[in-house]
């Protein structure tokens, strides 16, 4: 009985404490910044078993109702599930068909609710998760952490993105971007995190969303460089290394 | 209303397929006394009678806020009106917590709806004897709904509930068709030319009504007596014996203050066909 209990998730008074989990498949790192029409959102499409890189067509950022876009970095199978459970809310809000309809900030709301309850059972979803949209002209942007942390600001990075990213969009984003220069600066970032991050892979997908609509691109790959000479012969300053 | 064989409980139809105890809870409600609501596209107004049942004791309370952008006018057994007021306070501030947004009033309307369904098809309950005018705003604007004991609910531009509604309904409904466009200030004089046409000749006065307003940018509150009282006196229409026909001038002429102002506080003789449940 216990068990039964404490494998669906539930952690009842007397029941041995739960180890949290491990992450098995993850997604690295989410880069979104705010642009004049709305929100530019950029995931490779890499998918990590441990120091694998596993699986390479993995859609890390959705659509969700009409007004927003979820990225998530951590294990895929909870972005799955949070994917099917938001699923089901858009679903029961468009039932209603009474011209009201969930934003991207009541479902950031909702969101850190969701993870924040989760943190509290002993049995989070490993995501960071970035949540961006636009309605009635109001753009948002805002990320929820597996322990519930949340905050809206106008770019944000989720993993390594955190650390190699958000300094180069401190120092280069502006208000009213143009799409083409928010592209330009996301794949700037992508790119450090491609050269730097192990669990990067070089494929990815940057999505758009105005009060138009959303738009995922097609996957596609960065140009990288590695002529440096610095490459031409590693040992150089090291005899007997390799 | 007969009494018949087929008015015991609630989960007896009738031979006629009518359900006489929801049809009895509605009667209760046409015995509270007066409540009205009007809107526009942008505000709404709620107002309704007080009736004090003595003059030592307070009126009844039968205005809620229910949120920023929510309030309530209820109609009947006021003991049912609290408690679905909880209800609906309830409702809205978890939609708060989870979403940090409004709930919006259509969706609020459907649930109390839904609630108020249940008690008309359980014999251990009874249908909840009190109406309800729900004013409220969401994406698409301002709204009023009735709610009614049976579980019903519908949109309305304008409506009255309560004794002597008729009369007030009769009102709204020569003038409905302007009030989309109405400013805030011609909704509110409307509210109380309507109040006034429920009180059948009686002086209207601040201390024996209530209104409340709730727009797009003005949360829902009621307004003080003293406002009220200056609204009153300054369209001027206290308790002149002018038909409700005239068109009120909106211009503030100051005019008759003293027989509005200067009369007694203490309200209309109690028990002026207010049903005891009521009180």
């Amino acid at each position: 009985m216990e068990s039964i209990q404490a494998k669906q998730g539930l952690v009842g008074p007397n029941d041995p404490i739960q180890r949290t989990q491990l992450p098995y498949v993850t997604g690295t790192s989410v880069v979104a910044l705010k642009y004049k029409d709305g929100i530019l959102m950029a995931a490779d499409m890499g998918g990590s078993y441990g120091s694998t890189i596993r699986y390479k067509s993995v859609e890390r950022i959705k659509p969700i109702g009409k007004h927003s876009l979820l990225g998530a970095s951590g294990e895929i199978s909870d972005f799955q599930e949070l994917l099917r459970n938001l699923d089901e809310l858009i679903l029961y809000d468009n039932m209603w068909d009474d011209g009201n309809s969930l934003g991207p900030k009541e479902l950031h709301s909702y969101l850190t609710r969701v993870m924040y309850n989760r943190r509290n059972k002993f049995d989070p979803l490993w995501n960071s998760l970035v949540l961006g949209g636009v309605k009635n002209g109001q753009k948002y942007l805002g990320m929820v952490s597996m322990i519930g942390v949340n905050f809206e600001d106008s770019h944000v990075a989720t993993g390594f993105g955190n650390h190699l990213a958000r300094p180069i969009l401190r120092d280069e984003w502006h208000e009213n971007l143009s799409y083409e220069d928010g592209v330009k600066l996301l794949e700037k970032c992508m790119r450090v995190l491609l050269y730097r991050d192990r669990s990067a892979v070089n494929k990815l997908q940057i999505a758009k969303i105005t009060e138009e609509g959303t738009t995922i691109s097609q996957p596609y790959a960065l140009k990288t460089f590695w002529g440096f000479t610095a490459f031409q012969n590693p040992t150089a300053g090291a005899e007997g290394s390799w | 209303m007969f009494r018949n064989q087929y008015d015991t409980d609630v989960t007896t139809w009738s031979p006629a397929g009518r359900l006489f105890q929801v049809e009895y809870a509605m009667e209760a409600v046409k015995q509270g006394s007066a409540a009205i609501g009007l809107r526009s596209k942008t505000h709404v107004v709620l107002g309704c009678v007080n009736k004090a049942n003595s003059e030592l004791s307070s009126h009844q309370k039968k205005i809620f806020k229910v949120d920023d952008h929510i309030g309530v006018a209820i109609a009947g057994l006021t003991a049912d009106g609290r408690v679905l007021s909880r209800y609906m306070r309830s409702e809205c501030i978890n939609y708060s917590y989870t979403y940090e947004s409004p709930l919006p009033v259509g969706r609020l309307v459907v649930q109390l709806a839904d609630k108020a369904q249940v008690c008309t098809q359980r014999s251990w309950k009874r249908p909840y004897g009190v109406g309800l005018l729900v004013a409220g705003l969401d994406e698409k604007g301002a709204h009023l709904y009735y709610n009614c004991p049976s579980g019903n609910y519908f949109e309305y531009q304008a409506f009255a509930i309560g004794s002597r509604s008729q009369a007030a309904k009769t009102y709204l409904e020569r003038r409905f068709e302007n009030f989309s466009e109405s400013t805030r200030e011609d909704l509110i004089k409307d509210a109380l030319m309507a109040i006034r046409e429920t009180l059948q000749g009686e002086t209207l006065k601040s201390s024996i009504c209530t209104v409340a307003v709730v727009g797009a940018g003005e949360p829902f509150h009621i307004l003080d007596q003293e406002t009220v009282q200056k609204l009153i006196d300054s369209f001027e229409i206290a308790g002149t014996e002018e038909g409700p026909a005239a068109a009120p001038d909106s211009a503030a002429e100051g005019g008759s203050a003293a027989e509005g102002g200067a009369a007694s506080e203490q309200g209309a003789p109690a028990g002026e066909g207010v049903a005891p449940m009521d009180i």
